[in-house]
């Protein structure tokens, strides 16, 4: 590649050599990508090709046996993510993230399920709760600042008519949307999705494309992606990382990644025949 | 008519003291999903820490009844939120990606740890304290019968009260509280969102043993003797009160500790005193076999 491409030329997030084994098996395998702010970053690959083990180590589940996550500030501070506990990795490094099974906390509301992502302004606020119970001024202001963030976001994904109602009430498609306001409640620098499209139906992920770019263009973040739906990647993704067997195959641009040869055998197979000509 | 009056201010004042004791297991069950059964323990070593930290105060001449015990209560309750606190960071923390039945098991070992230190530092004698709040106010006089309300049983009673409307505001409202109830639904997720689970789950456990430190010095005062074995008696009582409410429903245990001090004590007074814990734990097993998750508690709903 002879021009820079925009993800190299000053990236959010720096993966390193990452490589990850089970025992025999090595679900990530020397993988190094670059993810910039304000794009969209897709993974994509076959199924069990390691991608969600990506976002696992990502956010703290596992430990890689090699290899840096390194996710860089605005104010200069670099963040090892591979060093970090699951809790610092959001409140620290601000890295938010989604499911492929929706884990909404389904017994609260709506509202409070956005209040909860921003539990750590409150909970400084809140002078330990001893404040909150008292209603001190200056809890009582972050709680509206709060709700506010929250609202924005509601009225973003179009929730905002649903707010005090049970998270788990919601239908499906609106819980998907629930979740990344969620995400985005806790202010990240990185937002991970996790097939945010499975399950819905064409209406409700054109929704999503409309959501994830709205988010691209309002919000100085980069989105890195898992999705199997073809037509949302290639629709919304400025960059696509593709992973099979835990090795990076191909990473480009999505005109990229259509043209590439080896992107096609690994989704459709070698044509045999032609090989052996070969 | 009188005597039943009687009877049921004397279950409510016992029901409020389980109560208390059982928010305590309720929560701790709510939020990771064992049971703490040193918990009645603690409640014993805070009515203790009350005891000495009493006599000390009258020795070193602080006689003023409603200072002494002020200070009384915030030192017993910070020094037995730092037992509780301590409990959960030995016993049951570093067994928390063990298997379910590994913490129960160290709960009871810490009980017994509990229970023995108390005997061999405190004696196993019973330890008395004369009556510190006295007075009381009838209420009602019949043929000789009068029906009294103490003021110990006023304090005891709005006591609870007021921390059991702090509590639930807690709970609802505020950030920690709502934080809470986020680790008891998910806690993968509640620290992907940035909580610090660990955190959130000893604050549970210092907010438990905060109550029940409350509870000591009302026992301690309201009952005059305390020894080292009030906190397996009470602490079985009301982790009884807290199984029957519904475990994990906060309005549920002080519920169940109601109901609990009311049967003890009406059967105390009508039938035979010695079957009041047969009462009691009957109760128990019958609401079980028809409401298996309790009188408040959320049956659960397993997916398919």
């Amino acid at each position: 590649m002879s021009d820079q491409l925009s993800w190299q030329i000053d990236p959010v997030l720096d993966v390193q050599n990452l490589t990850l084994a089970f025992g025999g098996l090595v679900a990530i395998d020397d993988l190094c990508f670059q993810s910039a702010r304000r794009e969209i970053t897709a993974i994509i690959g076959p199924n069990g090709a390691g991608k969600t083990t990506v976002f696992n180590c990502l956010t703290g589940f596992y430990k890689p046996d090699r290899g840096v996550i390194a996710l860089r500030h605005d104010d200069g501070n670099q963040y090892h993510l591979e060093r970090m506990a699951e809790f610092r990795i959001n409140n620290r490094a601000s890295v938010a993230r989604t499911f492929q099974n929706i884990r909404l906390f389904t017994g609260m509301s709506v509202l409070e399920n956005l209040l909860v992502a921003q539990h750590q302004k409150l909970m400084k606020a809140s002078g330990m709760t001893i404040g909150a119970l008292l209603g001190l001024g200056g809890y009582r202001s972050r709680e509206k600042q709060a709700i506010e963030l929250a609202m924005h976001w509601l009225e973003t994904t179009d929730l905002h008519y649903r707010a005090d109602d049970l998270a788990g009430d919601l239908p499906y498609g609106d819980q998907r949307r629930l979740e990344i306001a969620r995400a985005m409640c806790t202010q990240p620098l990185l937002l991970c999705l996790d097939e945010p499209a499975a399950g819905l139906n064409p209406k409700e992920s054109n929704m999503l494309s409309q959501l994830l770019l709205n988010i691209k263009s309002q919000e100085k973040i980069a989105i890195l992606l898992i999705e199997h739906d073809m037509s949302v990647v290639m629709e919304i993704s400025d960059h696509i990382v593709v992973i099979d067997y835990g090795r990076k195959i191909s990473d480009g641009t999505p005109m990229q990644i259509r043209n590439d040869p080896k992107v096609i055998a690994a989704y459709l197979g070698v044509d045999e025949t032609r090989e052996a000509v070969k | 008519m009188e005597y039943f009056a009687q009877q049921m201010i004397n279950g409510v004042t016992l029901g409020s003291v389980y109560g208390l004791i059982a928010i305590g297991y309720t929560m701790v069950y709510g939020i990771i999903g064992m049971i703490n059964f040193a918990h009645g323990d603690i409640f014993m070593v805070s009515a203790f820490v009350s005891l000495i930290v009493f006599i000390a105060l009258l020795s070193i001449g602080i006689t003023w009844i409603p200072l002494a015990l002020l200070i009384v209560l915030i030192v017993s309750m910070a020094v037995t939120s730092v037992y509780g606190w301590t409990v959960e960071r030995l016993a049951y923390r570093p067994l928390r990606a063990s298997f379910r039945l590994a913490p129960l098991i160290t709960a009871i070992g810490m009980s017994i740890v509990l229970q023995n230190y108390v005997q061999i530092v405190q004696g196993a004698r019973v330890k008395p304290l004369p009556p510190v709040i006295t007075g009381s106010y009838t209420l009602m006089e019949k043929d000789g019968f009068t029906v009294q309300i103490s003021n110990m049983q006023i304090a005891i009673i709005v006591t609870t009260f007021i921390l059991m409307i702090a509590f639930s505001a807690l709970i609802s409202k505020t950030s920690l509280g709502r934080c809470q109830r986020a680790c008891e639904q998910d806690r993968t997720m509640a620290a992907l969102l940035g909580i610090n689970v660990d955190r959130t789950i000893s604050l549970t456990f210092i907010m438990g043993a905060g109550l029940a430190s409350v509870a000591g010095l009302m026992y301690l005062l309201y009952y005059g003797v305390i020894d080292f074995y009030i906190g397996f008696v009470v602490g079985i009582k009301a982790f009884t009160a807290a199984v029957l409410g519904g475990i994990g429903s906060l309005p549920g245990a002080m519920l169940g500790g109601l109901i609990i001090g009311l049967v003890e004590t009406f059967w105390s007074a009508y039938f035979a005193i010695g079957y009041k814990d047969v009462a009691a734990f009957s109760i128990l097993i019958i609401v079980l076999i028809f409401l298996p998750s309790g009188l408040l508690g959320k049956p659960e709903v397993e997916k398919i």
